[in-house]
């Protein structure tokens, strides 16, 4: 039968994993909802109207599917990470406790008002209720990464023995929770959640500019999904690479793990490139026989924020474990390609607008229809680099993951509920992506496609549902 | 910030805030949001198993709209039960969670079915689709609080195993309670027929459930010695339920539907309070755990508690806001979305 640690560990990753994914959406759409709401209340433009409303119906059902897998992961710090969970529950459960009261709550009460009330609250209240429910969606995130920062960079703990156990208390709790990660982590969480839907955005727009079907709700869809694009994508590599210093100096071995290097360097190069050159070698933390292509210095220069001879800390020379490098490098690496194509992508959009032809040029709508999804999938990439690079530990040289997995638990338990994930969070992604696409195709402002771009043809709205 | 935290920290760790009695204040707090979420969520599982009775499109649209702005804000009281439980009492969350760990599984399963079910059902307009969906919500909608009133059986009794017959009749008990409450939340919510057939089928409930919960205590007496049937709040809750449910279906038969739903509520909120009086001083009797042991040091504690007095009576605006905002029925053609 399967160990419990290893089925507790990999379930725990695919629900944070799929569940992920519906929180980006939610935090992502906020701002633009708000946006959305306030010019259709200010100007009383019926596109605006349109586009609240369609983007609401795609918040919605995220909210949900985020809702119900939202609470399957504070039930398995329980389940799973009994060990865990008692241990460290005075200083992890606080933040999530403060997360349901403060954040979830304002969220789901208002989204009430906000999804089913616009007919029945005032104008104030209804833009009232649409900056409460992303600021709730917002605040969310500070709770739980107040929580995961936490374990990455711990401070204002003390770990005494209870009856054999480890138990953490909380002895200073500003230093807890405000953290030297927290700061770091929300803001690259947030721009990246709304990068990420800026992406979605233009990416759907685009296709109906490419497929002629554009009318005006679209193209404002493809504007504002272009501007936010143009501000968070530049932004997310700037403060990405500050927050990759800060990595370095607080948690070495996750730093080095990214940059797959084992020995102590000064001058390190930066490997664009490390194949392993044997199978074993792909899980094998400690490989030292990979195909290498690098730039020299530029490790040491990413590290120091500067200092091309500056010295990196190699994974031999750190006293523990070492995270499993090669899925912490390559998920760094394509994190950081993506980002830099998200940029280009941003430019190029922009240089376009700028001339006037945004909706002219069908190999743009193409970059932009193939990258609808990506930013969401750099999110997970980006999580992978933060939590599989801090193993072996659940909370950073205190408690390693597998002390944290509950002894009661057994592999048949835990084989029964991952298998049952398995199956159940893929038939929630398709119906999800479903629900998404049918909203797409049916609730939208649409036109039938025309021949010809050049004859300008009056915009037939063909109004939605509802 | 350490200057902060160098006054404050020592006059916040010392002990209980005020001297206050917090091991028993939040003992208390924990099951009374239990209770809300039991009475708020109670009802849209109640009037997602009477979708069952409903056949005609319009009238299990009116059920849908009725629970549609409220259901999720409802349920974020099972998570914040589970953060405070998680922050305040962890070794009882982390070995009650754990010891149940299939049961648990159920539970989220059955809620996941149970939240998905309405936005899907509104998706698409066919027959089949809709018929599957709506199947879907009702299992959902009993299954859900069956497997939570399984739980709070075990824990309750202290059950070791998967549950015992106790805790399956404690899990018959909570569905059938639900029934009532979201009967009584229909008979504020619509009018006409759906009112007048949920609310005999809300009657008929109120019995079952009055049957099911002596039935339950009598069962988990005779294996759990903590759980004492002649004691005087065991006696009280339970004359205090059957005088309840009285209330309930006479003020229905009159048509004083707040009232009949307000005699629910205290219900639900008895029931509560009765596993928490049956349980003190111990909060897990399947480890012998008491209140006194599972409680956080006091840093934490007064921390949690600064932090849920401002926040909960700021819940309680939201909520106030949110249900006057749908207050009275559901208005012809209102749909779920």
């Amino acid at each position: 039968m399967i160990d419990p640690v290893i089925a507790s560990r990999l379930q725990f990753a695919v629900t944070t994993i799929v569940h992920i994914i519906f929180p980006v959406m939610s935090m992502g759409l906020a701002p633009f909802l708000i946006y959305f709401t306030w010019k259709e209340i200010r100007t009383g433009a019926q596109v605006y109207e349109q586009l609240r409303t369609f983007w609401t119906k795609i918040f919605a059902i995220s909210f949900v599917v985020g809702t119900v897998t939202g609470i399957v992961l504070e039930f398995e710090f329980g389940t799973n990470f009994a060990a865990f969970a008692t241990a460290a529950g005075e200083l992890f459960g606080g933040p999530l406790a403060l997360e349901g009261m403060m954040a979830f709550m304002l969220e789901a009460t208002f989204l009430g008002i906000f999804v089913f009330g616009r007919d029945r609250v005032s104008d104030r209240l209804y833009m009232l209720s649409s900056v409460l429910v992303g600021l709730g969606t917002w605040l969310s995130a500070v709770w739980i990464l107040v929580a995961n920062s936490w374990m990455q960079t711990p401070r204002g703990y003390e770990v005494a023995t209870e009856s054999g156990q480890p138990i953490i208390s909380l002895v200073d709790p500003i230093a807890a929770y405000a953290n030297p990660r927290f700061p770091w982590m929300y803001v690259h969480m947030q721009n990246a959640a709304v990068l990420s839907v800026a992406l979605f955005l233009t990416g759907v727009a685009a296709y109906f500019v490419w497929t002629n079907r554009d009318t005006e709700f679209w193209r404002t869809t493809m504007k504002v999904g272009l501007a936010v694009l143009l501000v968070t994508a530049p932004f997310q590599a700037i403060h990405g690479d500050a927050y990759g210093r800060h990595v370095a100096d607080t948690q070495p071995q996750k730093f080095a793990a990214m940059e797959a290097q084992y020995e102590t360097d000064s001058g390190a190069g930066l490997k664009l490139i490390a194949i392993p050159t044997s199978l074993s070698d792909i899980t094998d933390p400690h490989a030292d026989d990979l195909f290498v292509i690098e730039i020299p210095f530029v490790a040491s220069l990413l590290a120091s924020g500067g200092d091309p001879g500056a010295t990196i800390t190699g994974l031999d020379d750190i006293d523990a474990e070492s995270p499993p490098v090669a899925i912490v490098f390559w998920a760094f690496r394509a994190m950081v390609g993506l980002g830099t194509w998200f940029i280009l992508l941003a430019f190029w959009g922009g240089y376009r607008w700028y001339q006037g032809t945004l909706f002219d040029d069908d190999l743009l709508a193409k970059a932009f229809m193939g990258s609808s999804v990506l930013g969401i999938f750099t999110v997970e990439l980006g999580w992978i680099v933060t939590e599989v690079g801090r193993q072996p530990w659940v909370i950073q040289g205190v408690m390693k993951t597998h002390a944290g997995v509950s002894s009661s638990l057994s592999g048949s338990e835990a084989l029964a509920t991952l298998v049952g994930f398995v199956g159940v969070y893929t038939a929630l992604l398709v119906l999800y992506w479903y629900v998404v696409i049918r909203l797409i195709r049916t609730e939208a402002p649409t036109r039938s496609p025309t021949p010809k771009r050049e004859t300008n043809v009056p915009e037939e709205v063909v109004p939605s549902d509802d | 910030m350490t200057d902060i935290s160098i006054v404050a920290t020592p006059a916040l760790a010392n002990g209980p805030l005020f001297g206050l009695p917090l091991e028993e204040l939040w003992f208390a707090l924990v099951f009374a949001v239990f209770g809300t979420f039991l009475f708020l969520d109670g009802f849209d599982f109640g009037v997602g198993a009477l979708f069952a009775t409903r056949t005609t499109d319009g009238e299990r649209e009116q059920l849908l709209a009725s629970i549609g702005p409220f259901w999720d804000g409802n349920e974020v009281w099972l998570v914040v039960f589970g953060g405070m439980l998680f922050a305040v009492f962890p070794s009882v969350y982390a070995t009650l969670f754990s010891r149940h760990y299939l049961l648990m599984f159920a539970i989220l399963g059955a809620l996941i079915i149970r939240g998905l079910a309405p936005e899907m059902y509104e998706q698409r307009h066919d027959e089949d689709w809709q018929r599957w969906w709506g199947r879907a919500f009702i299992v959902g909608s009993i299954v859900s609080p069956f497997f939570l009133g399984v739980f709070v059986g075990n824990w309750l009794f202290g059950v070791e195993g998967v549950a015992s017959i106790a805790s399956l009749l404690a899990g018959l008990a909570v569905v059938a309670l639900t029934i009532v409450d979201g009967a009584a939340f229909l008979g504020l919510k619509t009018r006409g027929d759906v009112r007048l057939e949920t609310r005999s089928l809300g009657h008929l409930a109120q019995v079952v459930y009055l049957l099911l919960a002596v039935a339950t205590l009598v069962v988990g007496s005779r294996s759990s010695p903590h759980v004492e049937l002649l004691s005087v709040p065991t006696l009280g809750l339970l004359g205090l339920t059957v005088l309840l449910a009285g209330v309930h279906v006479v003020a229905g038969w009159a048509g004083r539907y707040y009232l009949a739903f307000a005699a629910v509520a205290g219900q639900v909120y008895g029931l509560v309070a009765l596993a928490a009086t049956l349980l003190f001083p111990l909060i897990d009797p399947a480890t012998g755990l008491t209140v006194a042991d599972a409680i956080v040091s006091p840093l934490s504690l007064n921390i949690m508690t600064i932090g849920s007095s401002i926040l909960l009576p700021l819940i309680a605006t939201y909520f106030i806001v949110l249900y006057s905002s749908f207050s009275g029925p559901v208005e012809e053609g209102e749909s779920y979305t």
